[in-house]
């Protein structure tokens, strides 16, 4: 590699963000540049990075991830530095269904955060990668996103919208150097989902889905299921047809 | 409530698991909660990570590194970091940990509360002579720092103290420097215990690590395998990605049973006695070879397996390893992965250590219920009668009193007990 790689990093303190980093450090000089809500979080996986990895090059950052000026202010200022060579954008929460529906303030801000702040990133990493050429960007989405269901319909949308969003991205860069992947995880084993371990749930490892999130962005593999097996099982569960859909409880 | 199950399968009993996470708010989601047991990755093989019934608290999320200062070899880290992650990253910066036992897939934490010890014992003691400080966080919400100059009576009990003395969130590990990932090995057969032992003595001066596989089938007249390895002098080279197999289902019984048991042992003798003597080996396939194959435990079949590893002095040594394979062989259940290893002489540091001077030899058995037990009430004799013991970390059924016998200091722990603190292995050989 001539040079260090820059890599910026949106929802730095998502497990699978920071495992992704992780894997990022060891494979060479690379400058990261970690974007998260929560600082001080943020500022010990720096330093956990730090420790891992000498040559690696790291700062911390914050803004309002749901004001589209402060997004295009940030984003402009990152690949005023230099060109960014990828993006990858991994915030959210995971929103149960039920305050949704029983507070429709709770639906917003699912749908604002999960969805909307996400594409307002993804868009402005856009602009600014097509003005040079090239450059990868990331979401990680959903198998949620594939259909939705009564159990989390509200978080599954917001999926969904990044998912169209990611569609017409590729769509616009065919044949450039910009590459846009979509990544969907099936149920990881993060801090996020611990209630549903507690239930008994079997869940892919964190680091598994950091690996594949990496060497997909890596290839620009658009659409990527982690682990692959989600990509068959959703196959399924879209073509089920509606009177059998809706009859089932999953 | 989940089923949680240790490294020998022995059992699968539901318990509330927490999965810690955050550093910072560890004292608070400690206190309140009756009484809890940390898990690493539990990789103990018996009861000393399980609390049926109750709390165990995982740090399987708690595994980042603080600060490593390049100067001088000092990793400042979580508990719930695994030492496979601490090699993965500093080996090729030229620092690594200077104990690790028969797998990498252990946490820092665990290392520390089994005070693990490795291939190299002889040269470098056990996991805690290299561990400078070490934080505490106790069940009351007091957060207590440790080390062998500073408190160190508390340091004493919770090096070995299969976390009955609180959490270990974080600790200070003094690592080595080392050149490479690569070894000179060198590989003998042998068959008979003399044999083995003046290998052994022979190799103790100029090679950092020695082992050897047993061939217990052979009963009375035992053969087996040595191996020894120093860094490699030619560290020229990137080692091969290990191949990853996995064992994806639990087969109805263990493979390893009366009928192929002779044969697997006969087979890996004859092909490791005709090997090439002296060849350079990755460190991690020589050290850990188990670590390549996913849930090798699952061999053993549904009803789990048991370890036993006991070490013996070494003047008694040798007559007491022979009635152990007599007794063996009569009974007709036999071991593969049979692992004899000579202890140095350095004193262990904390107060449950496991290792002491002499020979230690560490066996496998399918659980076959009482006629497993019944093999075992025999052994045990054999252990008590020369001054031996028995390893904690490997445990799921020594009775009271041997434990009692073999650990003269464990009432000195008592008084360094976190009383939210209790596991399986805690009231079954300490009553609370």
């Amino acid at each position: 590699m001539d040079q260090k790689k820059r890599i910026v990093v949106i929802g730095a303190t998502s497990a699978i963000a920071e495992h992704c980093c992780r894997l990022w450090v060891q494979c060479g000089p690379v400058e990261l540049i970690l974007v998260a809500r929560n600082v001080e979080l943020a500022g010990r996986i720096a330093a956990d990075l730090r420790a891992r990895a000498d040559q690696a090059e790291i700062s911390v950052e914050t803004l309002d991830f749901l004001s589209a000026p402060a997004i295009a202010a940030a984003v402009a200022r990152w690949t005023a530095q230099g060109p960014v060579d990828m993006a990858l954008i991994a915030h959210g929460v995971l929103s149960p269904q039920q305050p949704c529906q029983d507070d429709i303030e709770q639906a917003r801000y699912s749908i604002e955060v999960n969805g909307v702040s996400p594409v307002l990133f993804a868009e402005a990493f856009a602009g600014a990668m097509s003005r040079v050429g090239r450059g990868t960007i990331g979401m990680i989405g959903s198998v949620a996103g594939d259909r939705g269901r009564r159990a989390n319909y509200v978080y599954g949308a917001s999926k969904a919208l990044m998912d169209r969003y990611a569609q017409g991205l590729q769509h616009r860069f065919a044949g450039s150097g910009v590459k846009i992947v979509l990544i969907k995880p099936g149920p990881t084993d993060t801090p996020m989902t611990a209630q549903y371990k507690a239930r008994g749930r079997r869940l892919a490892s964190v680091e598994s889905v950091a690996q594949g999130t990496v060497d997909a962005l890596e290839r620009g593999t658009p659409v990527a299921y982690l682990p692959r097996k989600w990509r068959l099982i959703m196959f399924v569960v879209r073509a089920l047809p509606d009177f059998v859909f809706n009859r089932l409880n999953i | 409530m989940r089923p949680v199950s240790s490294w020998g399968r022995l059992s699968a009993e539901p318990h509330q698991v927490t999965e810690l996470s955050d550093i910072a708010t560890l004292a608070n989601e400690l206190s309140g909660r009756g009484p809890a047991i940390p898990l690493g990755m539990g990789r103990s093989y018996g009861d000393a990570c399980l609390n049926p019934g109750g709390v165990l608290l995982s740090t399987a999320r708690l595994d980042r590194f603080h600060s490593f200062d390049p100067e001088n070899g000092r990793l400042v880290c979580e508990a719930g970091v695994q030492l496979r992650d601490i090699q993965r990253f500093l080996v090729p910066r030229g620092w690594g940990l200077p104990v690790i036992p028969g797998t990498q897939i252990v946490s820092v934490g665990g290392a520390i509360a089994n005070d693990v010890h490795g291939k190299n014992h002889h040269r470098v003691g056990s996991f805690g002579h290299h561990l400078r400080t070490l934080t505490l966080v106790r069940t009351d919400g007091q957060v207590v720092d440790c080390s062998p100059g500073v408190r160190s009576d508390l340091f004493a009990a919770t090096v070995g103290g299969i976390g009955l003395t609180g959490l270990i969130a974080t600790a200070e590990l003094q690592l080595q420097r080392v050149a490479g990932p690569w070894l000179d090995t060198e590989i003998f057969a042998y068959r008979s215990l003399d044999e083995f032992l003046t290998l052994a003595d022979d190799s103790e001066s100029l090679w950092e690590h020695t082992v050897s596989w047993l061939d217990c089938t052979a009963g009375s007249r035992p053969r087996g395998i040595f191996l020894r390895a120093n860094p490699a002098v030619d560290q020229s080279g990137k080692p091969p990605l290990p191949r990853r197999l996995s064992v994806p289902v639990t087969p109805p019984l263990s493979l390893f049973n009366r009928l192929t048991l002779p044969v697997f042992n006969s087979v890996y003798y004859q092909l490791n006695s005709h090997r090439r003597r002296a060849r350079r080996r990755a460190f991690d396939t020589f050290l850990f070879p188990l670590d390549d194959i996913q849930d090798w435990n699952r061999l053993y079949g549904p009803s789990g397996f048991f370890q036993y590893q006991l070490v013996v002095p070494r003047d008694a040594g040798p007559a007491a390893l022979h009635d152990i394979l007599d007794i063996i062989a009569r009974s007709g259940q036999g071991s593969f992965l049979a692992v004899m290893k000579t202890f140095g002489d350095r004193v262990s540091a904390g107060l449950l250590s496991f290792p002491t001077p002499g020979i230690t030899l560490a066996l496998d058995f399918p659980n076959r219920g009482p006629r497993t037990e019944r093999l075992f009430v025999e052994l045990d004799a054999v252990v008590r009668n020369t001054g031996g013991r028995l390893y904690l970390a490997k445990d799921a059924r020594m009775p009271r009193e041997l434990f009692e016998a073999g650990y003269p200091r464990a009432p000195e722990l008592a008084k360094f007990r976190d009383p939210g603190m209790s596991s399986g292995m805690s009231r079954r050989l300490m009553g609370q």
